[in-house]
């Protein structure tokens, strides 16, 4: 039995002609354009189930971060997806990106527990299930998470939610950041302009005071928020971020301490990605979407280029 | 064929005595129906591809093989398949603080992991409670869990990128140290494969800083209905502790006349809630699990004092298996997870399943996650019994299922549980996951028959010999 609002998502994308999903628009070029001959489909929107006492909730893909930022905020929850507020849930987890908080909460792909997509041949195809643990079958809940609609279209997704902390503050300090956080336990960010650090601490009132204490004695003060991002985004190896930034290699740029992402003024080179890598790209795409309707003109092997 | 696999590794790395393809054929699980003439163990890398490659040019497929600890079959050689044994390659090769990450080999078995990160105040979360013996090319293979998996997530979690032989024979890395490698998750598409995707031969786990507060509680209830809703209404609270086993009474009793754990002998059912993290969060924690206990009618709550009463606790727990080869000689379970707001429920209908088929269940699961291990204990000498363990735990699964769960939360299916998968998967969504591997594997010779239900079967699955249930009351298993 398929509700309607899915049926009907099913029967927009068809079986036959290149179809691209509109989300909010909000990282649209990421990994390549839709090509101009692809229709406009949208997937469904609203908050389906919601359960808090499972910290769980199902939504269509096409639901806004804010709309479900509010649902999740009346019941003191939330997720680890950041986006812009009209960013939809279905493009935030096709572009696959982490949010600033994934030293602590982890990335993305982590708490997408069950996708229905559409597939290629116009069927409703449901990955992974409504539960918090399933090593049932093939994990293609991960597969589909960064790849920009390629495989299949998201149609609704159960997340996995979390506690939202009760405390949280923004801490900025001079000098550099492996010292600056040394002595502190999984704060939830650390960037790093190679001049100023910022440290973002989330829990119970008191260890957020105590630990905002130590970097205080860092010379740290309180601040707003974290600073303004520069807008190329890299990925590389956590322990390459002091030389990229010494070395100005993305231009003026914040750093993710122990993450690895940079958002820099350009890109940090990539190594190629090996040529067994790109088959497996070749192959998957050949057998989930042979005809090449899915979201043609994106590439989740250029997934952080912006087009 | 064996010579070719002597050129590749040496005469003494490659076994085809009976005893060994005999040994090799099974896991830690109850399927005795695999077959294996030939059982290399290689050292490294270009060693694991060579075995691949010797295999695929004689039309043979192979299966990877960590410890053997396995509780569905996955390990289990079907087809003929050549065995590829990854207990040589125990090296650590690298602690990588700066990338937060560790190099290790695929049969370096997953406790030595955390012994050798201990120096750096670090460790590998995923903790399965066979964590003495299996290896971290099992975990991969299983995406396997462990208590603390409630907190920390389980191993694809944790698994940060992986070398891999590919069921054609190339090698290459999926994933990376870099928090965004390019295109589709293949990592993660390969963590819990099952083996079926290539074999890790290289794998870089992530390190978890230890935390420096952890308190560890024990529960105890006159009801298993009372524990359950402790823990139902636990996560309901907004607490997400690092973890929550749960033990019932028969369990209980158990493991404490086999290692004195210090657990309560008259007790319906127990609880283990540990909490970590900063001290603040701890004692918040602590008080909200008090109250929910105490709201639940529970009748102690003991705090462990000291790091010597914590141990006993976990000892408890992790050797429950081992307990219950004391009471029946076989043991059958499922792995079920059902939503952690339906735990009583169920659990009232595992209990009636069990008195429906006259068989003796024993509880002691991850009850923060809602993974379930009933236990069905029997002894398979008394005809008629085997058969009716089965369609106990068919009906279990089924109870599950019912209520929203799902098959498996941590074993993974291997054969064990394919013939179940179309009860959770509709044909479309099985032939989504054939997808997935065929592209790993077009042309199906790695690790062949299992996870996905095929017509080409291992056999019947569930045959027990004489030898496999002693080897079952000898060996035991863990969960």
């Amino acid at each position: 039995m398929i509700e309607q609002s899915l049926q009907d998502f099913v029967d927009e994308v068809g079986i036959s002609d290149p179809v691209c999903v509109i989300g909010g628009r909000t990282q649209w070029s990421v990994g390549g354009l839709p090509a101009p001959s692809a229709r406009a489909v949208h997937a469904p929107t609203g908050v389906v189930d919601y359960r808090p006492a499972e910290m769980t909730v199902r939504l269509g893909a096409g639901t806004t971060m804010s709309e479900l930022d509010a649902a999740l905020a009346a019941k003191g929850q939330t997720t680890v997806l950041e986006g812009a507020p009209d960013a939809t849930i279905g493009g935030v987890l096709a572009v696959g990106h982490s949010g600033l908080r994934r030293l602590r909460v982890g990335p993305v792909r982590d708490a997408l527990l069950q996708v229905r997509y559409v597939s290629s041949e116009g069927r409703l195809i449901t990955a992974g299930g409504p539960t918090v643990k399933n090593v049932t079958g093939y994990d293609l809940c991960r597969l589909m998470v960064g790849s920009l609609g390629t495989l299949g279209c998201f149609a609704e997704v159960i997340l996995r939610t979390r506690p939202r902390p009760v405390a949280a503050q923004w801490w900025a300090a001079g000098g550099d950041p492996f010292t600056v956080t040394a002595p502190l336990y999984r704060p939830s960010a650390v960037l790093w302009d190679g001049e100023t650090t910022w440290v973002h601490l989330e829990g119970h009132v008191a260890d957020v005071t105590a630990q905002g204490e130590i970097v205080a004695r860092a010379g740290g003060a309180p601040c707003a928020g974290p600073p303004a991002l520069p807008p190329v985004r890299s990925s590389v190896a956590p322990s390459e971020l002091a030389a990229i930034v010494r070395s100005g290699a993305a231009g003026h740029c914040v750093v993710e301490v122990g993450v690895g992402v940079v958002h820099g003024q350009r890109a940090v080179p990539r190594p190629a990605t090996p040529a067994a890598v790109v088959e497996l790209h070749r192959r998957l795409r050949h057998e989930f979407d042979p005809h090449q309707r899915l979201n043609p003109g994106r590439d989740a092997l250029r997934s952080l280029e912006v087009a | 064929m064996r010579a070719a696999l002597v050129t590749a590794i040496g005469a003494e790395h490659v076994h085809t005595s009976s005893i060994d393809t005999a040994l090799y054929a099974r896991d830690a699980s109850v399927i005795d129906a695999g077959f294996t003439s030939i059982v290399c163990f290689p050292a490294t890398t270009a060693e694991v591809q060579a075995c691949v490659r010797a295999a695929v040019a004689h039309g043979l497929p192979f299966v990877a093989r960590g410890s053997g600890t396995g509780l569905a079959g996955g390990a289990v050689p079907c087809g003929g398949a050549v065995v590829i044994t990854t207990t040589r390659m125990d090296t650590i090769h690298e602690v990588d603080l700066a990338s937060g990450v560790a190099w290790v080999g695929p049969g370096v078995l997953n406790l030595d992991v955390s012994r050798h990160l201990a120096p750096y105040g670090v460790h590998f979360a995923p903790d399965p409670s066979s964590q003495q013996s299996c290896s971290i090319g099992g975990n991969v293979a299983n995406n396997s869990g462990g208590p603390h998996c409630l907190a920390y997530g389980v191993t694809s979690a944790h698994i940060v990128a992986l070398e891999v032989v590919l069921p054609d024979g190339e090698v290459t890395m999926l994933g990376g140290l870099d928090p965004e490698p390019a295109g589709f998750d293949l990592r993660g598409a390969f963590v819990g494969s099952e083996g079926t995707m290539g074999i890790a031969t290289k794998v870089a786990v992530r390190l978890t800083p230890n935390p420096p507060t952890i308190r560890t509680m024990l529960i105890d209830f006159e009801s298993v209905a009372e524990a359950g809703a402790t823990v139902s209404g636990i996560i309901a609270a907004g607490v997400v502790p690092a973890a929550i086993e749960m033990m019932d009474a028969l369990t209980t009793r158990a493991v404490e006349d086999f290692v004195h754990a210090g657990y309560p002998t008259d007790a319906a059912a127990i609880l283990l809630v540990e909490v970590d993290g900063l001290p603040g969060g701890v004692e918040q924690d602590l008080e909200t699990v008090t109250s929910v206990a105490r709201a639940n009618s529970a009748r102690t709550v003991r705090i462990a004092a000291d790091e010597t009463e914590r141990a006993a606790l976990w000892k408890g727990r992790k050797s429950a298996f081992g307990a219950i080869a004391r009471i029946k000689p076989n043991y059958y379970l499922h792995d079920t997870v059902i939503p952690r707001t339906r735990l009583v429920e169920v659990l009232e209908q595992v209990y009636a399943i069990a008195k429906k088929y006259d068989l003796l269940v024993m509880n002691v699961f991850h009850a923060g996650d809602g993974n379930l291990h009933p236990l069905l204990v029997y002894d398979a000498r008394v005809p008629g019994t085997t058969e009716r363990v089965y369609a106990a735990g068919k009906e279990i699964v089924e109870a599950s299922l019912a209520v929203g769960g799902v098959l498996s939360g941590e074993h993974g299916i291997g054969l064990e549980k394919q013939a179940f998968m179309h009860l959770q998967f509709s044909d479309d969504d099985l032939e989504h996951q054939a997808k997935l591997r065929r592209a790993f594997d077009p042309m199906g010779l790695a690790n062949p028959g299992k996870v996905l239900p095929s017509g080409s079967s291992c056999g019947d699955v569930f045959s027990m010999s004489p030898e496999q249930q002693q080897a079952m009351r000898d060996g035991g298993a863990w969960l």
